[in-house]
């Protein structure tokens, strides 16, 4: 039983990190109705950032408030750059262009950085709390502390503030927003400048568990795709609450499921991602999708 | 280098035997293609991008030291030219890419390959185009093993299974009662440890109670640990990829589980040992084995060997010195340097080929003291010899003597 | 989906061009060069069925490598397991592939274009740990090596006629891909050309009008997927043959993406558009960074910079680039650049032509 508990525990924790990237690709979703391909690597990108400047000397409370600040400028950036001109092109463009920016940024990175793991501090102790036996860590905790700050601060902004209402109001209902004067285009703009810090957040927070490299974020990005998915992939609650059971099922499945085993995790992902898709679209906590049409 | 003396006799023989064969042109020098009067052309492909990048930086190694063997004058006057292309790690890029090498750019011989899947790809083909595929870097028994029937395929490094036979000796001998878990890839990497493992305990294989597999594909290996903890586990073996090792070490440590921890020797450079104590790791009771001299361990701080190594390194600028790849690839590349030599004015596929397989002989400075690379008519795996090293909490230190695994292998 | 190209008249002399180019190709350039054309060729089919999919039905795979695969491995396990000729288990896994594909749109039919992206993206990423489990019937990690086929003697005699050498297997295998493509890329042409093609681009561009019409909404969409999945099929069988192994990191999830670049690249809903993408995708990330370098007049920074940060950045860049400024692809640039020189050759400005100037707000 205590085996059990484990798992679950286990699986909660491995989940605080589908859940805090999913929370990125929610974000984008609101603002424009996409699912950005690009979105793990753009996190991982600006963790080389933090590690860099945290490699150069610079503390770690002063370098994390500077590394948001430059990803939400690098999203605005690249909304700017190669999102703007296609904006209102089909999605099919869209996906294509956030295939290429992830290959992109996967390239680069490993151009600039190198592929040797690294370590990542982080402001958590690498011990683990004993509930009776059974064991979290709490980096893990902190992943879904963390995350819950995020999503508060999320639900805030887009429920509570001028600015947020705008933007959600500009990705539903362009037209109209357009028509009241709203910079919808910029809007959108601040939506991938956001999705990007958030991004750069999970990033921050997973790197010292994962370990810092360019390939990090692919072996959870389909996991994260599945938390957003159950959660409904426009809901950020959803894909916290989505993620936490993403990694609990995954863990489940992998230690008891005969057939499944620890190495067909990925597959229950994806069994996880095309049961939500055809079941039930709008996942756990989604109103009726929007379609771009 | 005295030894290269009564390896003369040899090799005159060879080539006296391929000139009455009517292979001959000339006394004094016999080439092949990829050879000029002055170059010998080597071709590499490698993973640099994708998944299993990290390995990349072999080719660079390995050019490294051809660099500095050129710049002391090559190889009996000729430079070494090395072209390296990326397969990204997957085999159907590796056979284009290969045919590239082979018939485009006309190389002498393949060196280095990387990875089992991708050089198993081309392996019928440098076969059948009688095209040295020397040295591929992959542990899989299958290249000594199954040299007879491809037998102009050879591998360098230590067989994997030979590797956990030493870690059932040293299981055997030290915990005879241990209860072992395996958390393996599910791979030919995981697979062949795995299995040495089980033929090295013989009798004993009950002895491990639990094996958990994963995929290169998964987040953590928390689910695997978990079971092995839970099935009573008290002796831990990690045949993992240094990403997943040291991940693994860690939850080991988050779980307040203290098995013994017997780690492969592709995961066991310092540098991920830190890596791991860095991300919460206690990493105590870890055993590993070993027959590189790791450039971050202080202990070689005044060895020629390593010294030598840092010269070498030096030419590339992108490889990290304390990336225990690198001295890998420039190890292997001075045995590659070294077979060339001997192959002296006899520069044919299949000398080079013959010495390479039959006639190794060679004290390599970047391996242990001691480990001596072998071949002969009937034994094709180099490397043979390893030495058990146990973690000390800031380095490893070298347990008994050299355990030679010699013949082992059937 | 994509702005639509408008519909020219074949060109008759064109694809006449084109099918002489193709069959001559082998006798001036090396066996090497041959094998490399071979699997762009197979590549092309492999797109083709994808811009079915994509460009004709409006539904949007980034998993067509897992089809591939299963074409890759159902011939493999026939010939190496069931000692059957490779050639004749080409149609079977083609056939095999394609039903599973249709069985695959009923599922598809439910997911919006955004949705259907990701779950495909996930089974494409799943795709060789998959392969890897039942060890017995794929070989695990271990794949299974395929033997090539020697060219039959009439083939081989006719090659001798004309280049004085022997035909080699990669040649062989060229041959063998150029007449599956060229029987497809027909297959293709009609199929757009008569009711299906013109029903599945009804659906594309607007469901509810198209079932207004008639249109069984349901049936031509899995029935896209079911031809599409076809082309995949014999795609992957003959990718197994030109390759001669196939293991489970043989169809990566960037095998995937390599076929939507095709795709894109080329032109969707076009019949040419596959065969010039399948080129541009396979040709990119060989020639990348050996081309950049080897070119003297590109400084030495840049060179190195190219060959240093490897294919996948500028397989990035140029996939970027090309979705903002040729939407259409090559075959749009090219009908672009076509009408340009026509109306200059002509030596009339536009207006003269008597057609309307574009409607500034249609854009």
């Amino acid at each position: 039983m205590q085996e059990f508990f484990q798992q679950v525990v286990s699986g909660i924790a491995i989940g605080g990190i589908f859940a805090s990237l999913a929370l990125a690709l929610v974000l984008i979703y609101n603002a424009m109705g996409l699912v950005n391909f690009a979105q793990g690597e753009m996190a991982m990108f600006a963790t080389f950032v933090a590690y860099a400047l945290i490699n150069r000397g610079m503390s770690y409370w002063i370098a994390f408030p500077i590394t948001l600040v430059l990803a939400f400028g690098g999203g605005i950036l690249i909304q700017r750059l190669v999102i703007k001109p296609v904006e209102r092109a089909p999605v099919l463009t869209l996906v294509i262009i956030t295939l290429g920016l992830a290959t992109l940024v996967n390239g680069f990175a490993g151009f600039i950085f190198g592929y040797v793991p690294r370590s990542f501090p982080s402001p958590f102790s690498a011990d683990s709390a004993d509930l009776f036996g059974v064991f979290i860590s709490y980096r893990d905790m902190g992943v879904i502390a963390v995350s819950g700050l995020v999503l508060l601060g999320v639900y805030l902004l887009l429920q509570r503030t001028t600015v947020g209402l705008t933007m959600r109001a500009a990705a539903h209902h362009p037209e109209a927003s357009r028509l009241l004067g709203v910079q919808v285009s910029w809007m959108l703009a601040l939506g991938w400048g956001l999705a990007s810090a958030v991004g750069a957040v999970s990033g921050i927070m997973v790197a010292p568990i994962l370990l810092l490299e360019p390939n990090m974020m692919q072996s959870i990005i389909i996991y994260a795709f599945a938390a957003a998915v159950l959660g409904g992939i426009e809901s950020p609650l959803g894909a916290v609450i989505g993620g936490l059971i993403v990694g609990v099922t995954v863990n489940l499945a992998g230690a008891y499921l005969p057939g499944v085993g620890g190495d067909l995790q990925l597959a229950v992902g994806l069994a996880i991602i095309i049961a939500v898709l055809i079941a039930r679209p709008n996942g756990l906590f989604g109103r009726a999708a929007i379609r771009r049409v | 280098m005295g030894r290269i003396a009564p390896r003369l006799a040899a090799v005159a023989v060879f080539m006296v035997t391929l000139a009455a064969c009517g292979g001959g042109t000339g006394t004094t020098s016999q080439t092949d293609v990829g050879i000029t009067s002055n170059s010998i052309l080597l071709g590499n492909t490698i993973a640099q991008s994708g998944p299993a990048a990290a390995y990349g930086t072999i080719a660079n190694a390995e050019l490294a030291y051809f660099t500095y063997i050129n710049s002391q004058g090559g190889v009996n006057g000729r430079k070494i030219n090395f072209k390296i292309l990326d397969d990204a790690y997957n085999p159907a890029q590796t056979v284009p890419l290969t045919k590239q090498l082979v018939e485009q750019d006309q190389v002498f011989a393949m060196f280095s390959g990387l990875g089992t899947q991708a050089q198993t790809s081309v392996r019928d083909y440098l076969n059948s185009k009688k095209v040295p595929q020397l040295f591929v870097a992959t542990g899989a028994t299958t290249w000594g093993k199954d040299f007879a029937s491809n037998q102009w395929t050879m591998s360098w490094q230590p067989p994997y299974q030979g590797e956990s036979h030493i870690y059932a000796k040293d299981v055997l001998a030290k915990h005879s009662s241990a209860k072992i878990g395996v958390l393996y890839q599910n791979d030919d990497y995981g697979q062949d440890y795995l299995k040495g493992l089980t033929d090295g305990l013989g009798a004993k294989a009950s002895m491990i109670v639990a094996k958990e597999s994963y995929d290169v594909t998964a987040a953590n290996t928390a689910a695997q640990l978990t079971k092995l903890k839970a099935a009573g586990v008290d002796t831990l073996f990690l045949f993992s990829t240094p990403g997943f090792t040291i991940k693994s070490l860690v939850i080991v440590t988050l779980l307040h589980w203290q098995p013994t921890i017997y780690l492969n020797s592709v995961s066991n450079p310092q540098v991920y040992m830190g890596l791991a104590a860095k991300a919460g790791a206690a990493n105590q009771n870890v055993t590993s084995v070993s027959y590189l001299k790791d450039p971050t361990d202080s202990q070689w701080a005044g060895d020629d060997g390593m010294k030598l190594y840092k010269t070498v390194i030096a030419n590339c600028s992108k490889c990290d010195p304390n990336d225990g790849f690198n001295i890998y690839g420039v190890a292997v590349a001075y045995t590659m340097v070294d077979v060339l030599k001997q192959a002296g004015s006899t520069l044919t596929r299949a000398n080079v080929m013959k010495i390479a397989s039959s006639q190794l002989n060679e004290t390599n400075p970047f391996l242990l003291p001691g480990v001596k690379l072998t071949t002969t008519s009937s034994d094709h795996f180099p490397i043979m010899q390893e030495q058990v090293i146990t973690w000390t909490g800031t380095g490893w230190k070298l347990q008994g003597t050299l355990i030679d695994e010699r013949g082992t292998i059937k | 989906m994509m702005p639509r190209l408008r519909n020219a008249p074949p060109r008759y002399w064109l694809v006449v061009i084109a099918v002489v180019f193709f069959l001559g190709f082998p006798t001036v350039i090396s066996s090497f060069q041959s094998s490399l054309w071979a699997q762009a060729l197979i590549l092309a089919i492999a797109v083709m069925g994808l811009n079915i999919l994509v460009g004709y039905s409006g539904q949007l795979s980034l998993g067509h490598g897992a089809f591939m695969a299963l074409g890759a491995y159902t011939s493999a396990i026939l010939a190496h397991r069931y000692k059957m000729d490779y050639l004749l288990t080409i149609p079977i896994a083609t056939l095999f592939t394609g039903l599973v594909g249709f069985l695959f749109g009923f599922p598809a039919l439910r997911l919006s274009p955004l949705y259907l992206a990701l779950a495909t993206f996930a089974l494409a990423v799943v795709t060789p740990s998959l392969i890897k489990r039942p060890e017995g019937l794929t070989g695990g990690v271990q794949g299974i090596i395929l033997i090539q086929p020697d060219p039959p003697p009439f083939a081989s005699d006719l090659f001798a006629a004309v280049t004085g050498t022997a035909m080699t297997s990669d040649q062989w295998i060229y041959y063998i891909s150029l007449f599956c493509a060229l029987l497809l890329f027909w297959v293709a042409w009609n199929l757009v050309r008569h009711r299906p093609g013109r029903a599945m681009r009804a659906l594309r561009d607007g469901e509810v009008a198209a079932a207004a019409y008639g249109v069984n909404i349901a049936g031509f969409k899995t029935l896209a997927f079911g031809i599409s999945a076809f082309y995949a099929g014999i795609a992957g069988s003959l990718f197994g043959l030109a390759t001669g192994f196939v293991s489970p990191d043989t169809f990566p999830v960037s095998l995937s993406i390599q076929l939507l670049v095709g795709a894109v690249v080329g032109g969707l809903a076009s019949i040419p558009g596959p065969l010039l993408g399948a080129i541009f995708a396979y040709f990119l990330p060989i020639e990348a960074n050996q081309w950049v370098p080897s070119q003297s007049w590109i400084p030495d920074q840049v060179a190195s910079t190219v060959k240093n940060a490897g294919p996948a950045v500028s397989y990035g860049v140029l996939l970027i680039l090309i979705m903002i400024f040729a939407p259409n692809g090559i075959v749009g640039l090219i009908r672009a650049g076509y009408d340009w020189l026509y109306r200059r050759l002509r030596g009339a400005t536009d207006r003269e032509t008597g057609q309307l100037p574009p409607d500034p707000q249609t854009v």
